[in-house]
């Protein structure tokens, strides 16, 4: 049984479609098959974090007015098995995307997929509302900032009210929380909400944290997922967050600034 | 007691990180803002038609009348305040309490 997940967060600019790109990667390597789509019509960028911006033919919209079957608009990753990119609509507006609409949709993929990814535009108007709304599990994306804590507050909230499963009394959507751009060096020093102050405010169970990493911007560049360039904290942080979002306990990491040596400090100072 | 600690005594107190004031602000405010995302849909509604019968007695501006929802542990409290013209006999203002 396939099982959706929203990436979203209210806030605009966190990192969702950094975070979907990664994650859906990150499921396609573990051997999942797994679909990544756009919700944010009219402000497409899946398809460019994804590198496959100039394979767009049909989009998320054209299927949902069946103007295209599903095979058509689904595009095949080429570094990766198993993974898929369901683009959306560049010229379209949210008010394209119907309930209806979305559930056939996501019905169809269900046969086909194990994971599917739903890349939520920031806001809470439509287009987010769609993208939780058949959700089974939900990972909320938050930068150790007050304005997005807050907005992920929000965004819970909706996701405990107007969800499919909490509009029929079902198990309740999972909520997981995903902190990104993570700087260790700014909370050592006090200018940073810690972790642990994120997670006290949202209280919802920790996924991963990311740090804060250059080799974000390098993979958007080049239209590479973070988890498919070069090694750095980044990437090794989100392979491990699709670890434990599989379900495997694996320790947190890139906390803590990492202990410099005496000969590095020396260096550093004099420099 | 080390001896780093008892220095620490002396000290003046250091003023919190601004990552604290970060986080004591959002607690504020989220406690806030949940109380509301949980108040009843029908209070608006409730406001309006308790508006319509206090103005079938008593001739009161609609900007004279506040409603507040709170919200305890153990029980919620709606207050409504009525300020009643002078003419009604009252001497001014006169808070009316219903409990809920």
């Amino acid at each position: 049984m396939a099982n959706i997940i929203v990436m979203t967060s209210g806030k605009g600019g966190v990192g969702k479609t950094t975070s979907s790109a990664a994650f859906g990667t990150g499921l396609a390597l573990r051997g999942f098959k797994t679909c990544v789509i756009d919700f944010d019509v009219g402000l497409r960028n899946l398809d460019l974090i994804m590198g496959c911006e100039r394979r767009v033919v049909f989009d998320f919209i054209n299927v949902i007015n069946g103007e295209a079957r599903i095979n058509q608009a689904l595009i095949k990753d080429k570094r990766v098995e198993n993974l898929f990119i369901l683009p959306t609509s560049q010229t379209r507006d949210k008010e394209a995307l119907t309930i209806d609409g979305v559930e056939r949709v996501l019905n169809e993929l269900k046969k086909e997929f194990d994971y599917i990814i739903c890349d939520s535009p920031a806001g809470i108007e439509r287009g987010a509302l769609m993208a939780l709304y058949f959700a089974d599990e939900a990972v909320i994306v938050t930068n150790p900032e007050v304005s997005s804590v807050r907005d992920s507050d929000r965004i819970l909230g909706v996701i405990q009210a107007k969800s499919y499963r909490a509009e029929h009394n079902l198990e309740p959507v999972r909520e997981r929380l995903l902190i990104t751009r993570y700087d260790y060096d700014r909370v050592e020093r006090g200018e940073m909400l810690k972790v642990e102050d994120v997670l006290e405010i949202l209280a919802i169970p920790l996924l991963g944290v990311i740090p804060e990493s250059s080799a974000v911007l390098r993979a958007s560049n080049v239209g590479m997922p973070v988890v498919l360039g070069a090694k750095s904290n980044a990437s090794l942080a989100y392979a491990d967050s699709v670890a434990r979002f599989l379900g495997d306990s694996v320790e947190h990491r890139f906390l803590k600034a990492e202990r410099r040596g005496l000969f590095d400090r020396l260096l550093r100072r004099t420099a | 007691m080390t001896i780093s600690e008892l220095l620490q005594l002396f000290r003046p107190p250091r003023p919190p990180t601004l990552a604290a004031t970060a986080k004591e602000r959002l607690q504020i405010l989220l406690a806030h803002e949940r109380a509301d995302r949980h108040s009843p849909d029908f209070l608006p509604q409730l406001q309006k038609e308790l508006l319509e019968v206090i103005r079938k007695y008593l001739a009161v501006d609609e900007d004279k009348v506040a409603f507040r929802l709170q919200r305890e542990s153990d029980c919620s409290l709606l207050e409504v305040n009525v300020e009643l013209p002078i003419s009604a006999g009252a001497s001014g203002r006169q808070p009316a309490r219903v409990g809920a």
